[in-house]
């Protein structure tokens, strides 16, 4: 008798229920949505705001169909795109009066159209690539040599401070590619230096030598510390692009890293690439310089300055809130020696204000520059592209020691933010180079849904009408299986919310072409039992347990080729590596336990099987 | 239905020289336009700049090629993709340039008058183009690796050296067809030809199982017997597996447009010559390396008593 016990039906029921669930929203597919998200990471999303985006919609008589609420976003959905694009106008004035001090990026976005109860199970929609949807792609590379030479100079100045400090006479400091060179006179002295760079500078390597009458040292970055200067780097690079695309007003934004020093970013649904590239490839630097009183009160040579014909030795540039000053070109700190800045309150006054936090180089040069300096102003400067912005230009109060340095003064609690976050992470801690780009139109992106599905489709039609009508109810039973294959690959690629691309569906396409091969070894070999006398229901069990081992076999050597793809493939190739592996691993369960489990249901009681119905068994010499 | 109407055992190995040759033949032109020609890398293995427009009218290409001259862009193909509407243009790459090739290229074509739609745009670094080139030789190094150690651990070296080479030689020859016709060597084609390495050795493995069942079951055939048994009772099955496969490539290149056009070449050529060299070549390979019915009866003595048999076949 062929029977599966209770709990191998059981599994083969879940899974096919569970696989249905999962490949449902598919059906549903996508309908036109709004997000909203915060572009200031202190600005949190509330109840208050959804009710105001809500206000904002009734007003302007847009009946939204949904709205939903989390964290990071509230999303509405829409009808259609007309209303889409209408309810995105909406909102954006409703949240953002003023445009060039967005607190709120609106973009339109597409939403699960399934009914709710799917979208909490999480069961959504396959989440297709950028070849699907249509989009940018950029890979990026950081450089991690510039971020150690930034590093390396100002572990130099540092040293200089510190020699200083300490009274020891050195013939110089100079960085020679990626090592910093310290010249001495004497031994003593140098033997005394390393004493103390070795209880200062715990990141340093050092290295004795001499070179003529001098005797130097040799300092390089301990690799740990390398290591954690990349990673900083990288880290903070991502940052500051996170920040950077919030601008562009994109859904759902991939930045990723990749290896050591790379970063993927993804834009569905950006077209304009020109304006995405000038975004990301931004580099701003922080600079703090003292402000040219004397020359800004005098209305005459503000007047001039502002005609481009600025005094000697300054720079003309308008402070936040329209207020011309004058500037000296002569750096007193940059945005190297800041190591973080946070918005808060004057402990005083209670006003706004910026915490910034120096390292111990600048902190000592922000203490000499502030008690030289008392009563006048000093400027706190954005450089981006070559063009400076004054974000603020306080007075100086009193001198002020470690490194800890409050702004404020004139700002609202929002501007404090805003220049805490600029500060921050204002600038990219490494340069970065475009080294891939892909720009897919929406156009081509659903035109190859339309051929991946189309190919899948026609091929699986052919196969099932061959498979029928060779092998006749086993081959219906075959093509069941094989359909529980596409509904399992499905379900899980939906679960996984794996990425989807059109070498993905090819693999669908190719791993349903391949996974027929089992019901095929199988069906054969039951008509070889039959062939060879057996009674049909030995034939069944023994087909299907012979078969068993050569299916096994196969699909392995298969698995190998698809996880070297997938450990060695990039891009498009890993989208085909990850379904194929997953196909071939929903396949192996599909043909042999669902396809078994249908055989049983059909024949396995008849305790008088006579014949199955498997096509024609030829004999020879019959 | 039954296609496969076969009384005796076809004496497949008394050919098995001729299908050594032929296939040694096919390799050799194979090779021979391989370092002659070479491959036509696309732009993901060398560098440089893809793009794809769209025009509303027929494009001229006389044209856009002149025009792209005399705008400096030197050594720059230009041809219509999937009708002539839409056009593909590859910028190679150059030393020392940035990566505004695309716009700069779209600045020129819109200079001509009507404005093309872009459709899709790909810019690879030398620097990438040499890393995938690079991992893609190290994927189907670890693929070979990978299925050798697999087969003699699951039936014997023999075995998993003749499986290899039959299988490799279908790789060189798929190669060999990108090689002559100049058809675009791309990354889906790599993986395209890695799948088939993968599913072509799953043909020898299924003659190769029948192989061993029948050395243990019948005593007095001798080994080009036993091989014409096997290939012969697991013809049928490998031809209607690899025409249902085929049948799913052949809708890739008929209904999957452009983009999958190579993809589902490089799977037809793998398709077709996996059957014959797999079955054809492998084989006679095992036959002359020497593989015999004691090797797997001293095998089974090692076993303990009641042991299941090491795998069944069909």
């Amino acid at each position: 008798m062929n029977k599966y016990p209770l709990w191998k039906n059981a599994t083969v029921v879940i899974a096919l229920v569970l696989g249905l669930l999962y490949t449902l929203p598919n059906f549903f597919g996508e309908v036109p949505a709004v997000q909203v998200s915060s572009v200031k990471a202190t600005i949190k999303l509330d109840q208050r705001l959804q009710s105001r985006v809500e206000e904002s919609l009734a007003a302007a008589g847009i009946q939204p169909t949904g709205l939903f609420f989390d964290q990071n976003s509230i999303r509405v959905r829409l009808a259609d795109t007309d209303t889409q694009l209408k309810a995105k106008d909406v909102i954006e004035k409703a949240l953002n009066p003023d445009p060039a001090e967005a607190s709120y990026s609106v973009a339109l976005n597409l939403l699960s159209a399934s009914p709710d109860w799917l979208t909490g199970m999480h069961a959504l929609p396959m989440y297709l690539g950028l070849d699907l949807r249509g989009g940018v792609h950029f890979l990026l590379q950081v450089d991690m040599k510039g971020a150690l030479t930034k590093r390396l100079d100002s572990v130099g100045a540092d040293l200089r401070t510190l020699m200083r400090d300490k009274n020891i006479r050195h013939g110089g400091i100079q960085r020679e590619g990626n090592t910093l060179v310290i010249r001495f006179r004497e031994v003593e002295i140098r033997d005394k230096a390393r004493a103390v760079l070795m209880d200062n500078q715990p990141d340093l390597d050092l290295l004795e030598g001499q070179s003529g009458s001098d005797f130097k040292l040799t300092a390089t970055l301990k690799p740990t510390a390398q290591k954690r200067i990349q990673e900083f780097a990288i880290k903070q690079n991502m940052t500051t692009l996170h920040n950077r695309i919030n601008e562009l007003g994109v859904a759902e934004p991939v930045i990723q890293q990749q290896g050591a020093d790379r970063i993927v970013v993804q834009l569905p649904g950006v077209q304009d690439t020109a304006k995405a590239k000038d975004i990301l490839g931004r580099t701003a630097t922080l600079e703090v310089r003292m402000v040219d009183d004397e020359n800004s009160a005098n209305a005459t040579v503000l007047a001039s300055a502002e005609q481009g014909q600025p005094p000697a030795g300054t720079e003309y540039y308008v402070e936040r809130g329209g207020r011309g000053l004058l500037v000296k070109k002569q750096v007193v700190l940059t945005g190297e020696r800041l190591t973080d800045a946070q918005a808060g309150f004057d402990s005083q006054t209670q006003e706004p204000a910026v915490h910034l936090t120096l390292d111990s180089a600048g902190a000592r040069i922000f203490k000499d520059v502030t008690r030289e300096n008392v009563g006048k102003r000093m400027a706190i400067l954005l450089i981006e592209k070559g063009k400076g912005e004054v974000v603020t230009a306080p007075v100086i109060r009193t001198e002020i020691g470690g490194g800890r340095v409050q702004i404020s003064g004139r700002m609202t609690t929002v501007e404090a933010n805003d220049v805490a976050l600029l500060l921050r992470a204002g600038s990219l801690a490494a340069p970065m180079d475009i080294i891939e780009e892909r720009t897919i139109g929406p156009s081509l992106g659903a035109d190859n849904i339309a051929k991946g599905f189309n190919s899948t489709l026609w091929g699986f039609m052919a196969i099932a009408i061959f498979m029928t009508a060779y092998y006749l109810l086993f081959g219906f039973v075959s093509v069941t299986a094989l359909s529980a294959n596409l509904l399992f690959l499905v379900g899980l690629l939906s679960l996984l919310q794996a990425t989807l691309t059109l070498p993905g569906i090819a693999a669908v396409a190719l791993t349903l072409g391949m996974a027929i091969d089992a019901n095929v070894l199988i069906n054969e070999r039951v008509r070889e039992e039959l062939r060879n006398g057996a009674t049909p229901q030995a034939a069944i069990t023994a087909g299907y347990e012979r078969a068993w081992g050569t299916i096994l076999d196969s699909n392995i050597t298969t698995l190998i080729a698809g996880v070297a793809l997938l450990i060695f493939g990039s891009g498009p190739v890993r989208g085909f590596a990850v379904v194929h592996c997953l196909g071939i691993l929903t396949s192996i369960f599909s043909s042999v336990v669902v396809s078994r489990a249908l055989v049983n249901v059909i024949y396995g009681s008849r305790r008088k099987l006579e014949a199955v119905s498997i096509g024609q068994v030829w004999k020879p010499g019959v | 239905m039954e296609f496969f109407r076969i009384k005796k055992d076809i004496p497949f190995m008394r050919h098995a020289l001729v299908f050594n040759i032929i296939s040694l033949i096919t390799f050799l032109l194979a090779v021979f336009f391989l370092a002659t020609k070479g491959l036509h890398l696309s732009i993901e293995f060398t560098g440089g700049t893809l793009i794809e427009v769209s025009y509303q009218q027929a494009a001229d290409l006389e044209k856009i090629r002149k025009k792209l001259e005399t705008d400096g862009f030197t050594d720059t193909q230009v041809i219509n993709f999937g009708s002539s509407r839409d056009v593909l243009i590859r910028v190679p790459i150059k030393a020392g340039e940035t990566n505004k090739v695309s716009e700069n290229v779209k600045a020129s074509l819109d200079a001509l008058g009507d404005t093309p739609e872009i459709k899709r745009v790909e810019f690879v670094g030398p620097q990438v183009g040499k890393e995938l080139a690079e991992d893609g030789a190290l994927a189907l190094l670890l693929v070979i690796i990978g299925i050798v150690i697999y087969l003699a651990f699951r039936f014997e070296w023999r075995f998993a050296v003749s499986a290899i080479i039959a299988n490799l030689h279908d790789v060189i020859i798929i190669l060999g067809f990108f090689a002559f016709f100049q058809w675009e060597f791309s990354l889906p084609v790599l993986a395209a030809v890695l799948a088939v390495l993968g599913y072509s050795v799953n043909e020898s493995v299924v003659v190769f199982d029948r192989v061993r069942e029948t050395f243990k079951k019948q005593r007095g055939l001798t080994t080009p017997e036993v091989i014409n048994h096997a290939i012969t009772s697991t013809i049928s099955r490998t031809i209607i597996t690899h025409g249902s496969t085929q049948m799913m490539v052949t809708s890739m290149l008929i209904f999957g447009g452009a983009a999958l056009h190579y993809f589902a070449l490089a799977l037809t050529i793998g398709i077709l010559f996996g059957i014959y060299s797999s079955v054809l070549v492998a084989s006679p390979l095992v036959m002359w390396l020497g593989v015999s019915r004691e090797q797997f009866v001293k095998k089974k003595a090692e076993k303990p008593e009641g042991a299941t048999e090491d795998g069944a076949c069909v």
